[in-house]
C-alpha cells in the first residue's frame, strides 16, 4: 500500500468517484471483520464450532418429523431428511445473513463514527460470516448423503451459481434493511418477523411441487423459492425439476434487489456517521 | 510540487437538531398521515434534501472554513468545546461529509480520533493488533512487519495472548496507541488522544509524534494542552464557533486563545439580584495590577474577586479551589475565613472585593484552573463558578522541549528544608551513598 495516493477531492453532496477503488484498497478489511466475528462468536463456549452443526441438524430432524412423517408430504423420491436439508441449507444462510447484515451497521457504530473506510465492507463481511457457517453446515449434508448412500448427479457443479444467487439476495435485502436500521431502529424488530414468516412461505420443510401449477409464478415472487428450488435441482438430480419461468422471475428479482440495495445504501452512506 | 497537501474551500457542516414539536398532533390519524408521508418521502427520494420540518433547528458546526496546509507542516487546532475542531477532523478524515464547500487531499490520510477504535474485548492482544491495523488502513504485510515494534512500544509482550478485556486500562490504551502510532501515512490526523494514560506514557506518545513530524509528514493535531501545541506544532489554527478566528504561530494563537477564554468567563457573570449572593467578577493580575493569563515560573500573581451580598449572611465560606489541568482533583482550596475569622461570622449586605496573592514560589510550570465557591457549610450552596479562571505558569530556562510533561515533579513547590549530613563515622560510605543520590534527585 506504499504507492502514492492520487489527489482526492471531496465536494459537498457529491459521491466520491474513487469509491470502488477504495473498496479494493481496503479489501483486506472484508477478511479481518469476518475473521473477527467468527473468532468472537465461539470464544468462551465449551463446544465452540459444533454449535454451527448442531443447530441446523436439530432443525432438520424436527422438520423431517413434522412435514415428512406427520404431514406425509411428498419427497420427490429422495430421502426426506436430504430434501429438507437441501432447502434448509440456503434458507439458514439467507436468514443468518439477513439478520447479521441488517444489524451490522448498528453493532459497528463505533467504527463508523470514528474511522473512514468504505461502509459497504461492514454489511458484506456480515454476509461472508454467514457464508462460512453455510459451508460448515454443508458437512451435515455430506454426512446425510453418505448415510443414505445418495450420489448426486453432474448438476452439482452448478451449485456455486445458486450460492451466488442466495448471496446476492441476502446482500440486497440486507443492505436495504441495514440502511433503514441506521435511522429507524424499528427495522430491528421487523427483520426477525420477516424471517419467521419467510421460513413458512419458502419451500424449506417441503418441496415446492406441492404448490398448484397455476400459482407457481406467484410463489416465485419470493426470491428464496428460486434459490431453494435451484439447490434441490442441483443436488437431488434426476427426479426434481426446475420450474423455469418462476426461477427466472426469482433471479430477476434478486438482481433488482441487489442493485437497489447497493444504490440505496450508497445514497445514504455519507450520512451514517451523523445519524447513527 | 508546491501544491498544498490539504486545501479546503468554504467548508461548512450543518447539523439538524431535533426539538420536541411545539404543537402535539391532534389525533392519531394526524400522526399516521404525517408519519406515512415522511416514510414515503424518505423511501422514494433518498439523497434529496427534504423540506425542513418546523421542529428541527439548523446548527452550523463549521462555517466557511478555508485554509491550505503545506506538506510537512505540523498544524495544531485549538478552540473551545463546540468550536468545531472534531467536526473538522471528521470531515478531513472522510468520516462525514461537508454540507458545503470542498476539500482536496493529496496524500494518504490516517486519522486517530479515538484510542482503540475497533478493539474487540474478547480478542487477544495479538488478534487486536491485526484487526485494529486493518481498520486503520494497514495491510496485513505491513502489520506483520511492524508487529514486534508495536509490541515493544506498548510493553505488553507478556500479555499478547490474553483477551484485552482482562487488560488494565493503561495496557489497553498503550496497545491501542502503539498500533496507530506505527501507521505511515502522509497526513496524520490526531484528536486529543494524549489525555489518557499515565505521564510516562504520554511523554512517550509525544516523543513518537515528534518523530513522525520529524520525518517530514504532515500532522494535524487537536489538543487542549497549550504546552503540547506550542512544542509540537509550527502553525496553529484557532477555531471559534465554527469559523477560523486566527491562524499563525502557535505561541501567538495559544495566548490569544487563553485571553479569549478568560474574557468569556468574565462576560458570564450576570447580575442576579434575586440571589442572596453572587460573584460579580474574577480576574488574575500581576503585581502591577494588569490583567494577565500567564506568569513566568517564580512570579507571583494576584487573584481578584468581587461579589455582592443582597442580604446579610452568617457563616458563609467564600473562596477558591485550584485544579491542575486535565484533572478534577483539587490541588488546594482556600476561603476568606481562613485568614479573616470575622468574614465567617457575619457579612453585611453590599458589594465586596477580595484579593488573594499566589506566591511565585507556589506553583510549578503548568496550567491551573481556579473555581470560585461560596457556601454556608452543611447548609446551602450560594454560588459556584467552576473553572472560572485559568493561569498558565510558564517555565523559564527550558532546555528540553519536552520538559513540561515531566510533571512527575508535582504541581506545587515545597518550601521545605532539607538537611543533609553524613551519619557518624561508624557507618561506612557504601551505605551512605544511595541516600545522597536520593536526596539530589
Amino acid at each position: 500500500m506504499g504507492h502514492p495516493s492520487p489527489e482526492l477531492i471531496i465536494t459537498a453532496g457529491r459521491a466520491q468517484r474513487q469509491y470502488w477503488q477504495d473498496v479494493w484498497r481496503y479489501r483486506e478489511l472484508f477478511y479481518f471483520l469476518a475473521w473477527r466475528d467468527i473468532l468472537v462468536r465461539y470464544k468462551q463456549t465449551a463446544i465452540g464450532i459444533i454449535w454451527a452443526l448442531l443447530r441446523p441438524f436439530l432443525t432438520m430432524v424436527v422438520f423431517t418429523v413434522v412435514f415428512g412423517k406427520i404431514a406425509q408430504l411428498p419427497s420427490d423420491g429422495v430421502p426426506y431428511p436430504i430434501l429438507v436439508f437441501t432447502g434448509m441449507l440456503p434458507w439458514q444462510f439467507f436468514a443468518n445473513a439477513l439478520s447479521e447484515c441488517s444489524n451490522s451497521l448498528i453493532t459497528n457504530s463505533n467504527l463508523i463514527s470514528k474511522v473512514y473506510f468504505p461502509r459497504l465492507i461492514v454489511p458484506t463481511s456480515a454476509v461472508i460470516v454467514s457464508l462460512v457457517d453455510f459451508f460448515i453446515s454443508g458437512f451435515i449434508l455430506l454426512g446425510l448423503m453418505v448415510a443414505y448412500s445418495f450420489v448426486p448427479s453432474w448438476r452439482i457443479i452448478t451449485l456455486p451459481f445458486f450460492i451466488a444467487i442466495a448471496f446476492a439476495a441476502a446482500m440486497g435485502a440486507g443492505l436495504l434493511l441495514a440502511t433503514l436500521n441506521v435511522k429507524y431502529r424499528d427495522f430491528r424488530y421487523v427483520v426477525p418477523f420477516i424471517l419467521q414468516f419467510g421460513l413458512y412461505i419458502s419451500p424449506v420443510g417441503f418441496s415446492s411441487t406441492v404448490v398448484p401449477e397455476q400459482w407457481r409464478w406467484l410463489y416465485s415472487l419470493n426470491p428464496m423459492v428460486g434459490v431453494i428450488d435451484g439447490f434441490r435441482w442441483a443436488i437431488l438430480g434426476g427426479e426434481s425439476s426446475l420450474y423455469l419461468p418462476g426461477f427466472l422471475l426469482s433471479v430477476g428479482l434478486v438482481v433488482f434487489l441487489l442493485w437497489f440495495g447497493i444504490r440505496y445504501f450508497r445514497a445514504y452512506e455519507r450520512t451514517f456517521a451523523d445519524v447513527i | 510540487m508546491n501544491l498544498p497537501i490539504i486545501e479546503t474551500r468554504y467548508l461548512s457542516k450543518r447539523y439538524l437538531l431535533d426539538h420536541q414539536a411545539q404543537e402535539a398532533p391532534r389525533t392519531f390519524r394526524d400522526v399516521m398521515v404525517q408519519g406515512s408521508q415522511t416514510i414515503t418521502n424518505t423511501l422514494l427520494r433518498p439523497g434529496r434534501r427534504r423540506r425542513l420540518p418546523s421542529a428541527q433547528e439548523e446548527f452550523w458546526a463549521l462555517k466557511d472554513i478555508s485554509f491550505d496546509i503545506q506538506p510537512g507542516q505540523r498544524v495544531g487546532i485549538i478552540g473551545r468545546n463546540g468550536a468545531g475542531k472534531s467536526t473538522l477532523l471528521k470531515i478531513l478524515s472522510r468520516i462525514t461529509e461537508p454540507t458545503q464547500g470542498s476539500i482536496a487531499i493529496r496524500g494518504r490520510v490516517a486519522s486517530l480520533l479515538e484510542v482503540g477504535t475497533g478493539f474487540h474485548p474478547e480478542l487477544t492482544g495479538r488478534e487486536n493488533i491485526f484487526l485494529n491495523g486493518a481498520i486503520l488502513g494497514m495491510g496485513q504485510e505491513e502489520i506483520r512487519r511492524k508487529f514486534d515494534e508495536i509490541v515493544a512500544f506498548a510493553e505488553v509482550d507478556r500479555f499478547l495472548d490474553t483477551p484485552v478485556k482482562r487488560y488494565s486500562s493503561g495496557m489497553y490504551v498503550r496497545l491501542a496507541f502503539a498500533v496507530a502510532a506505527h501507521l505511515e501515512p502522509e497526513v496524520l490526523i490526531v484528536d486529543e488522544v494524549l489525555a489518557v494514560g499515565d505521564m510516562a506514557f504520554q511523554e512517550k506518545c509525544l516523543g513518537k509524534m515528534q518523530d513522525v513530524a520529524g520525518e517530514g509528514r504532515t500532522v494535524l493535531f487537536v489538543s487542549h494542552n497549550m504546552g503540547v501545541i506550542e512544542t509540537l506544532c509550527d502553525r496553529c489554527i484557532l477555531l471559534d464557533r465554527g469559523m477560523v478566528k486566527a491562524d499563525g504561530a502557535p505561541k501567538d494563537m495559544t495566548e490569544l486563545y487563553i485571553s479569549q477564554s478568560r474574557q468569556m468567563v468574565a462576560e458570564g457573570f450576570e447580575h442576579q439580584t434575586h440571589k442572596p449572593f453572587t460573584f460579580l467578577n474574577a480576574a488574575l493580575c500581576n503585581t502591577q495590577g494588569d490583567n494577565i493569563s500567564w506568569v513566568d515560573e517564580g512570579q507571583s500573581a494576584c487573584l481578584h474577586l468581587s461579589f455582592r451580598l443582597n442580604q446579610p449572611l452568617k457563616g458563609a465560606e467564600i473562596g477558591i479551589q485550584a485544579h491542575p489541568q486535565n484533572s478534577q482533583d483539587v490541588l488546594f482550596a482556600t476561603a476568606l475565613s481562613d485568614c479573616l475569622p470575622a468574614a465567617a461570622t457575619e457579612l453585611a449586605a453590599g458589594d465586596y472585593t477580595a484579593q488573594l496573592t499566589l506566591p511565585g514560589t507556589l506553583l510549578r510550570p503548568g496550567i491551573y484552573y481556579f473555581s470560585l465557591f461560596a457556601h454556608i457549610p452543611h447548609h446551602e450552596w450560594l454560588d459556584h463558578r467552576e473553572h472560572a479562571l485559568r493561569l498558565t505558569v510558564k517555565s523559564c530556562g527550558l532546555t528540553d522541549p519536552r520538559k513540561y510533561v515531566l510533571e512527575k515533579c508535582g504541581h506545587v513547590r515545597l518550601e521545605g528544608d532539607w538537611d543533609l549530613r553524613q551519619p557518624d563515622a561508624q557507618v561506612d560510605r557504601v551505605q551512605a551513598q544511595p541516600l545522597v543520590a536520593q536526596a539530589q534527585r
